[in-house]
């Protein structure tokens, strides 16, 4: 029996982009208030979960072609060479560098290099998360 | 003014627990379903209106957060109880 779910797909089609923004929002604000990279790689995740609901395996797989095993990996060796960098530099390990720049839209503003590192948590939370869906949801 | 408030609180969390009384006992599993997602929405007013007392907006993104996961939580029961199975290879071929 094919069941009729227009009103769910569509919804979850809307309701994707908001999540997916909202998970940005977490994590640039990850720094001074709360959030971060962690918290905005599950928020990715579940918005992917959604439409992996709504839908089904393989439209989202279309929709969205990554290989998740490969973006852990990416994730990791970002992370791990974000906090290894200073250690060429004769810092001790995860040195926090950072600096204030003028920015032509944003004004001034600080950037650091813990925000590479959180790039990278993000990269293996969402990575891991959708593995771990995808291979639970694969079997029968 | 904080009374006031206090006693909101206060009410919001009396009513959490027949909700939580219908999730424990609940004859069906979609009476669960429901009660689930109404203390979902309880807690967030309860956030909101903790938030007005001790005067901050940190809590603001816990209550779209939470009502991400519920909203998210209550579709997946719900497949689960019409479908039997939550994520399915492909719709199409069905």
């Amino acid at each position: 029996m094919k069941t009729n779910d227009v009103i769910l797909q569509f919804t979850a089609k809307l309701v994707f982009f908001i999540i997916f923004l909202f998970s940005v929002h977490i994590f640039m604000a990850g720094h001074y208030t709360p959030g971060g990279g962690f918290v905005g790689g599950l928020l990715a995740a579940s918005a992917i979960v959604l439409l992996i609901l709504a839908f089904d395996l393989k439209t989202v797989q279309a929709g969205f072609p990554i290989n998740y095993r490969i973006m852990t990996a990416i994730g990791l060796v970002l992370a791990l060479g974000t906090a290894a960098f200073p250690m060429f530099d004769g810092k001790p390990f995860f040195t926090h560098y950072f600096d204030y720049f003028d920015l032509p839209f944003f004004g001034k503003t600080s950037l650091h290099t813990a925000m590479l590192f959180d790039a990278g948590v993000f990269l293996v939370v969402v990575g891991v998360t959708m593995t771990i869906i995808q291979s639970i949801g694969e079997d029968e | 003014m904080t009374y006031f408030i206090f006693a909101a609180i206060g009410l919001v969390a009396l009513s959490m627990l027949p909700m939580i009384y219908r999730m424990v006992k609940g004859p069906d599993a979609s009476d669960r379903v429901i009660a689930l997602d109404a203390i979902g929405v309880a807690l967030i007013s309860l956030i909101g209106l903790f938030s007005i007392v001790v005067e901050t907006s940190y809590f603001l993104e816990i209550i779209l957060l939470l009502a991400i996961l519920s909203f998210i939580g209550t579709v997946a029961f719900s497949k689960f109880i019409e479908k039997g199975d939550i994520i399915d290879r492909d719709n199409s071929s069905k």
